[in-house]
């Protein structure tokens, strides 16, 4: 028995040894001149994104046309990443964090300098994404997908219009609603519901916001990151946060749940922006770029984003969608929700009374 | 991490090598290889973690220094938000090897008294789970124990309840999953105490008028303390560090101090805390083994571990 026992182990060890090698070697059929980069074939490239937040065929399409391998690496939330990235040896070239997170970075310097006028495809994003506070010079980053931070509920389960950060205190929803595994979002909408800046630093708003957090904490059913896709979806709960790209993936009526709907509630909300940069210590600066710059090109772009379904800023691929996607509020809300949402801003030394509460809240 | 290094298997594999009594103490270099791992993975990253949880450092100003901050603020009693977590933590990982003792010692003794060739297959299967990554065993856990999962889905077409069952995200879920992952540990080393047990003994207190129940408390049950012992500590000390199982049964909302320290290293990034926590765990389970180590010293050292 135990001899079987032995060798099947053995077996299933081999198995897995050689599982990883089985596609990594396969030979270019093109010469390295054959490619565009000549000098870059062969040579790795590190990115690190949010989790779900690709078209998974466009690496392939990257390392076919130039030969450059790319390892993909994913993040859930902007902190975790910043964390990893401060702290580790792990070595990336392109990363992908939010405006905050960007603020914050090339203030620790953390981040190269990108020439754009070496991106070929740089003048296909509107205007409206560049320079924003994040990066007032157009020197760090290049808009990759924007959004805004909304509630997604089950209309089977919910009968009320929802247009308020409001439902996480109504009582109804008790045990029947998700917060999110996040620090900025969920401090940053009960700080919205209560009135304030979710940029706030002063310490009664946030003490404040404290106490009502832990008052939604108390009754949630759960903290939920990616995951929330797929809960949401089989019907797990009524109510979410949920970044908007991820809501349109869900209402999605032949892979996501037909019952499930969007709201921005009317306090208003986050609007942020998700940017491609490259690391000061990047090991292949150089094929950093030619990445990105294929990321901004039109048909990129616009299969990344039939894929994810976050908001483009590319004008082309904006103009080339169905009215349909145009004039869907969640997708690209009008402007009176825009007027009323805040982009996040880096908290300076607030960060750490941030996670003060935070802990707080989760541990609650 | 570290911490997680500090495994049951070396411990009472060095214990044991405690009662052979060596006459000499020799390095043989057969020893060499583990010496070097030991080193590598045990004996470097604990002392990284000491030093990191005693000493801060800025970047920037490039200082460093001594400090007790880290365990100040783990034992801040106006604020006892972490001292809550651990509490939490023992707590739940004492009901889960409570829980396991329970259900796994009659399991094990069943076991011992089934015939050879099936105990073999029986006690495989006890085993086969464990083939599979335990981060997807306890997704499984997920998809069944949903609102909406298998289990729900199925009680409510057999008209059982109409309304889903919160299975889920609950502390009740978080023990069921720590019971569930870690049940084998404590079957398998009472099960082997009880096969190695002398029949005859059991045998003798029969012939001298004991019945099952006298027999099973004055002979079967002591004999299989050092099993029990080690059990208790398999059990408890992954049901303690755990950080995983809270996460996914739990959603995150029952935070357990595993949990924390892999948030401090993870997503804040404050590697002083989440090791001066790790540190505060690791005395903690060097305490738990110390207490079990002493029932098992006044047993004759027949507890063995995993097959």
């Amino acid at each position: 028995m135990k001899r079987t026992v032995a060798l099947l182990l053995m077996a299933a060890l081999m198995v897995g040894v050689f599982a990883g090698c089985s596609n990594s070697d396969a030979e270019p059929s093109k010469s390295a001149a054959e490619y565009p980069y000549p000098e870059l074939v062969g040579s790795t490239l590190n990115v690190y994104n949010w989790g779900d937040y690709i078209d998974p065929d466009v690496i392939g399409i990257f390392e076919k046309e130039t030969g450059i391998k790319v390892v993909y690496d994913t993040f859930d939330f902007n902190e975790s990443m910043y964390t990893k990235v401060k702290n580790s040896n792990a070595a990336y070239d392109v990363v992908i964090p939010s405006d905050y997170m960007i603020k914050r970075m090339i203030d620790e310097d953390m981040l190269a300098k990108i020439d754009m006028s070496k991106l070929e495809n740089y003048s296909k994003i509107g205007d409206n994404y560049k320079s924003r506070e994040y990066d007032p010079n157009n020197e760090y980053s290049v808009a990759y997908m924007w959004g805004t931070l909304g509630i997604l509920y089950n209309t089977t389960m919910v009968d009320e219009p929802v247009d308020s950060w409001g439902v996480y205190w109504s009582g109804k929803y008790d045990n029947n609603a998700f917060l999110m595994d996040s620090v900025r979002d969920t401090i940053g909408m009960t700080l919205k519901y209560l009135g304030y800046s979710l940029n706030s630093t002063s310490k009664e708003e946030l003490d404040a916001a404290e106490k009502k957090l832990a008052e939604a904490a108390s009754k949630t059913l759960g903290f939920t990151g990616d995951d929330v896709k797929d809960k949401m979806i089989a019907g797990e709960a009524a109510i979410a946060m949920i970044y908007s790209g991820d809501a349109v993936t869900c209402m999605d009526p032949e892979e996501g749940n037909p019952d499930l709907a969007y709201a921005i509630p009317k306090e208003g909300t986050n609007l942020w922006f998700d940017a491609m940069c490259i690391l000061k210590d990047a090991p292949n600066y150089d094929a950093a770029v030619k990445f990105i710059d294929f990321m901004c090109r039109t048909d990129i772009a616009a299969k990344n984003r039939d894929y994810i379904n976050y908001s483009t800023p590319q004008t082309e691929v904006y103009e080339s969608l169905d009215d349909e996607i145009k004039n869907d509020p969640a997708q690209y809300p009008p402007q009176e929700v825009m007027d009323k949402s805040e982009v996040f801003v880096d908290l300076g030394e607030s960060v750490s009374y941030y996670d003060h509460i935070w802990t707080k809240i989760i541990n609650g | 991490m570290s911490r997680r290094r500090l495994n049951p298997e070396a411990e009472a594999a060095s214990a044991r090598a405690k009662m052979h009594k060596k006459p000499k103490f020799r390095l043989s270099f057969v020893a060499l290889p583990y010496c070097v791992y030991a080193l590598i993975f045990v004996v470097v990253p604990m002392v990284l973690v000491l030093v990191y949880s005693f000493f801060y450092h800025y970047e920037n100003g490039g200082s460093f220094g001594f400090t007790w901050e880290f365990f100040a603020r783990f034992f801040n009693f106006s604020d006892p938000v972490y001292m809550q977590v651990l509490w939490r933590s023992v707590w739940i990982a004492l009901v889960s090897t409570l829980i396991c003792l329970v259900i796994g010692y009659p399991m094990a003794y069943i076991l011992s008294r089934m015939k050879p060739r099936i105990r073999g297959i029986v006690s495989f299967l006890f085993v086969l789970p464990m083939w599979m990554n335990f981060l997807l065993r306890t997704y499984a856990w997920m998809t069944i124990l949903e609102n909406t999962g298998i289990l729900n889905t199925a009680l409510q077409a057999i008209g059982l309840t109409d309304k889903p069952i919160q299975f889920m995200y609950s502390t009740g879920s978080v023990i069921f999953g720590n019971v569930y992952n870690f049940l084998p540990f404590m079957i398998l080393p009472i099960y082997n105490t009880l096969i190695k047990l002398d029949g005859s003994m059991v045998e003798a207190s029969g012939d001298l008028g004991a019945s099952f129940g006298q027999t099973f408390r004055r002979v079967i049950f002591p004999l299989s303390l050092p099993g029990v012992s080690s059990g208790i500590m398999m059990t408890f000390m992954p049901a303690l560090t755990t950080f995983i199982v809270s996460r996914l049964l739990g959603g995150s909302k029952i935070s357990l101090i595993g949990d924390t320290i892999e948030k401090q290293f993870l997503s804040t990034g404050d590697y002083g805390f989440g090791s001066a926590l790790s540190v505060i765990l690791m005395v903690l389970t060097l305490l738990a083994m110390a207490v079990m180590g002493k029932y098992e010293k006044e047993q004759s050292a027949t507890g063995g571990l995993l097959m």
